[in-house]
C-alpha cells in the first residue's frame, strides 16, 4: 500500500526522529511510505486559536496534497482528528499511526523489542475526537520485552492545550506537575502516547524535573528493536 | 459588567495550596460517585440524546412556549412578569416586597438570582434577603461568593465554617463537626422561615404546557421557603422551560445523577399557582432575559442555553479542578462559565474565558444535555478575535498561516529559527526564552530545533 506520510510541522521541526521511527515500522512490514515535500501544517493551530479562515486555507492545502493516496498516516491524533473534521472526504483515509497499524493493517505484533518500563497516556484527542480506543495499547502489549505500568488518572489532560500552555502558563503547569507526578509514581522509565504536541508538554516537564524519566512518541518505541 | 482577565485570576487562585487541595478532594468524590451512578442505566446515552432534542426544541419556539407558560400560570392563579434584566427583575421583585409591607425574604439557593445580585438589589430597597442553602448562607455571612455551581462554599472547609460561625450566627461554637455545623444553621434559619412573609427561588424548570414551576434541592431549605411564606416569587430564566410535563422524566434522571451523583434528588417541589388553604397565597413569576435572547441569536453558541446547572463538566475539567471557581469572575464557573458568561455579557466583557480551556472534551462527554462545549470555545475564540480587531497575535497568525501555505517559506522559518534559538538551546533543550514564550519555559523546558528537520533527512534517504 502506498502511504503518505504526514510528520506534522512540530514533528518536521522538533521530533524528526518520530517520523524516521514511523517510516521504519511502515517499511519493516513492507509497506511503501512516501513523504509530500509540499506538506507544512494542518492548520490546526489556527482553528485553536480563533482563526477559522486560516485553518481552512491549511486543511484545503492539505487536502490537495494528500488527495491523491491509499492512505494518509500521522504520528499525531489530534492533527488526524482536526483533518478528518475539516476534510470529511479525505476523513476515511486519514489516519493515526496507532489506528493505521491495528484497524486498518490488522497488525498487533510490529516485530519491536523495548526492554523497558512504559506509562502510557491516552492524550485527550485522541480519546475523545479521533477515537484510537485501545490501538497504541494492543500494540505496546506485543512489544518485547515492555512491561506497561498502570497511570494513575491516565485519562485526565497533561495541560497542554496548545497556545494554552503559554497564555494560560501557570494553569497548564499545575495540570503537568500532576501529570509528572503521576508517571513519576509509576515506576516507568518512559511515558509514551500518540501526540508529539502532548509529549513536547510532558517530555518539557519531566525534562526540568531531571528524574530519569523520559517521553517517547509511540512510533519510537514501536521502531525499537532494542535486546534486553 | 466585565470580568477580570482567566490568566492573572488563575494564577492568583493557584497560589492557594489549601484551594487546590479541598477542591481536588471534593470533585474527586463526586465524579466518581456520578460515573457510579451513570453506569447503572444502560440508557444513559439515550437519556442524554433525549435531553439535548428537548432542550433544542425548546429554543427553536421559545416564544411559543413563554407565552403558553404565561396562558396557564395565569390559569392556575400566579402573577407572571417580563424582565428584560437583572434591574427590571430586581425591581419587580422590590416592588412586590413594598407592597406588601416586607422587609425580610428567605431564599432557595439559586443561581439566577446570583446573576442578577438580587440580594443587591433588595438591600438597596430596604429589603433584606436570608440565604437558606447551608452553603449559600456560609457565603453570605462570610460576604464571599460562589465558587461552584452545585457546592458554592467548595472552597471553605469545616475549620473556617466553624470559625465564622462564631463570629456570626453561632457565638461560643467550638465544634466543627458537620453535624454541629448543621444544627446550628437549623437554629439560625428557622426562626427566619417562621417569620417570613416572602419567599424567593428561582427555579430548575417551567412547564409551559401546566404553569408549573420545579425545584430540586437536596436540604429541604428550599421547600420551606416555597410553602411557608404567604407570598412566594419565582425568577425563572427563559431557557428553564420544558414543552410538557412528561418532559420532566428525562431531566429529573438527569440532573441529580450527573449533579449530586444520587439516583433521585431528596426534595423535588412542584408548585402550579395557588391552592386555597395550602401553601402561599400568592405567587409571581418572572421570566428573565437577561442576555438569554442574545445567546438565542447565536446559532453555534446557544447551546450553552441547554444547560441545567448540574456542574458536571466543572467536576472534570483540568482547568477548574485547579483554580476553582473564582478565577472565571462569574456565578457561571468552569467549562460552562466560559461558554456562557461572554455570551451573556458579550465577548468583548470576558474575552480571556474561551480561551481558560485545553479542549480536552472531559466536559462534552459529562454532559448530560451533550453540550459541545469544546466546539463553542473554538466559536467564542474566533468570535473574540474580530473582537479585538487589529492585534500582535493577531498579525503574528497572519505571518505563520502565510509561512505554513508555501513548504519553502516553511522550510526557511525552520532554518531562521534553528539560528534564532543558538543563545538559547543546550543540548537540545531550551530552559529560558524571552515573553511571550517565557510562560512555557517557566515550568518546562522546550525541545529545541532538531539540527537536521525530518524534510532535509527524507530528502537527503
Amino acid at each position: 500500500m502506498r502511504i503518505g506520510l504526514f510528520v506534522t510541522c512540530l514533528g518536521d521541526t522538533l521530533y524528526p526522529e518520530t517520523g524516521r521511527a514511523v517510516v521504519t515500522v511502515l517499511e519493516r512490514l513492507g509497506h511503501e511510505v512516501v513523504f509530500p515535500a509540499e506538506q507544512t501544517c494542518c492548520g490546526q493551530l489556527h482553528a485553536n486559536s480563533g482563526y477559522p479562515d486560516e485553518a481552512l486555507k491549511l486543511v484545503r492545502r492539505f487536502e490537495s496534497i494528500f488527495g491523491s493516496y491509499d492512505a494518509v498516516v500521522s504520528p499525531s491524533s489530534s492533527c488526524v482528528g482536526h483533518v478528518r473534521e475539516l476534510a470529511p472526504e479525505l476523513a476515511p483515509r486519514v489516519f493515526e499511526l496507532s489506528e493505521l497499524l491495528v484497524n486498518r493493517l490488522g497488525v498487533e505484533d510490529v516485530g519491536a523489542s523495548f526492554p523497558h518500563r512504559v506509562a502510557y497516556h491516552p492524550t485527550c484527542h485522541s480519546l475523545r475526537v479521533t477515537k484510537v480506543g485501545d490501538a497504541p495499547l494492543r500494540l505496546l502489549r506485543n512489544v518485547r520485552g515492555l512491561e506497561l505500568v498502570p497511570l494513575e488518572r491516565a485519562e485526565e489532560c497533561c495541560g497542554f492545550g496548545g497556545t494554552f500552555a503559554v497564555k494560560n502558563a501557570a494553569t497548564s503547569s499545575a495540570i503537568l506537575a500532576d501529570k509528572c507526578d503521576a508517571i513519576e509514581a509509576s515506576g516507568a522509565g518512559y511515558c509514551t502516547a500518540v501526540d508529539g504536541s502532548c509529549l513536547l508538554q510532558i517530555g518539557g516537564g519531566l525534562e526540568r524535573r531531571s528524574g530519569g524519566v523520559r517521553a517517547l512518541h509511540l512510533a519510537e518505541i514501536l521502531a525499537a528493536t532494542e535486546s534486553a | 459588567m466585565k470580568v477580570s482577565p482567566f490568566p492573572a485570576a488563575a494564577e492568583h487562585e493557584l497560589a492557594n495550596v489549601q484551594l487546590r487541595r479541598n477542591l481536588r478532594a471534593a470533585t474527586d468524590t463526586i465524579q466518581s460517585k456520578r460515573a457510579r451512578v451513570v453506569a447503572e442505566l444502560p440508557d444513559w446515552e439515550a437519556l442524554r440524546d433525549a435531553g439535548s432534542e428537548i432542550k433544542a426544541d425548546v429554543l427553536a419556539r421559545l416564544d411559543e412556549l413563554l407565552v403558553e407558560f404565561e396562558t396557564a400560570a395565569t390559569a392556575a392563579g400566579a402573577h407572571v412578569h417580563w424582565a428584560r434584566d437583572g434591574a427590571e427583575a430586581g425591581a419587580i421583585v422590590a416592588r412586590i416586597a413594598r407592597e406588601h409591607d416586607v422587609d425580610e425574604v428567605v431564599k432557595v439557593k439559586s443561581l439566577t438570582t446570583d446573576e442578577i445580585q438580587l440580594n443587591d438589589v433588595l438591600a438597596t430597597a430596604g429589603v433584606r434577603a436570608i440565604e437558606t442553602d447551608f452553603a449559600e448562607l456560609i457565603l453570605q455571612l462570610d460576604g464571599d461568593w460562589s465558587s461552584h455551581i452545585l457546592v458554592p462554599a467548595i472552597h471553605r472547609n469545616r475549620t473556617e465554617i466553624r470559625d465564622l460561625f462564631a463570629r456570626t450566627i453561632a457565638p461560643g461554637i467550638v465544634s466543627d463537626d458537620p453535624a454541629d455545623l448543621a444544627e446550628a444553621s437549623r437554629v439560625y434559619l428557622r426562626e427566619r422561615f417562621l417569620r417570613a412573609k416572602m419567599g424567593v427561588s428561582g427555579a430548575n424548570f417551567g412547564i409551559a404546557e401546566t404553569g408549573t414551576v420545579c425545584v430540586v434541592e437536596s436540604e429541604g431549605n428550599g421547600r420551606m421557603c416555597t410553602t411557608l411564606p404567604p407570598v412566594l416569587v419565582s425568577i425563572l430564566g427563559i431557557e428553564k422551560l420544558l414543552p410538557r410535563f412528561d418532559d420532566l422524566e428525562v431531566f429529573l434522571q438527569l440532573l441529580p445523577r450527573s449533579s449530586t451523583g444520587e439516583r433521585m434528588n431528596p426534595y423535588t417541589s412542584l408548585w402550579t399557582g395557588v391552592t386555597s388553604g395550602d401553601g402561599p397565597q400568592e405567587l409571581h413569576i418572572v421570566l428573565l432575559d437577561n442576555g438569554r435572547t442574545r445567546v438565542l441569536r447565536d446559532e453555534v453558541g446557544r447551546q450553552a442555553l441547554h444547560c441545567i446547572r448540574c456542574s458536571a463538566c466543572l467536576n472534570v475539567c483540568p482547568v477548574y479542578t485547579r483554580t476553582g471557581g473564582h478565577a472565571y469572575g462569574s456565578v457561571y464557573p468552569g467549562p460552562i462559565g466560559a461558554i456562557l458568561t461572554p455570551q451573556l455579557i458579550g465577548i468583548e466583557n470576558a474575552s480571556s474565558l474561551p480561551y481558560a480551556s485545553t479542549l480536552c472534551g472531559a466536559c462534552y462527554e459529562v454532559c448530560p444535555v451533550k453540550i459541545d462545549i469544546p466546539r463553542v470555545l473554538l466559536h467564542l475564540r474566533a468570535e473574540a478575535v474580530r473582537a479585538r480587531g487589529r492585534s500582535a497575535e493577531r498579525l503574528t497568525m497572519r505571518i505563520v498561516g502565510w509561512t505554513f501555505e508555501s513548504a519553502r517559506r516553511f522550510t526557511l522559518a525552520q532554518r531562521v529559527a534553528r539560528t534564532a534559538q543558538t543563545p538559547f538551546a543546550r543540548g537540545g533543550l531550551v530552559r529560558r526564552l524571552p515573553p511571550p514564550l517565557s510562560g512555557w519555559t517557566r515550568s518546562r523546558d522546550l525541545r529545541a530545533v532538531a539540527k537536521t528537520s525530518f524534510r532535509s533527512w527524507w530528502a537527503g534517504r
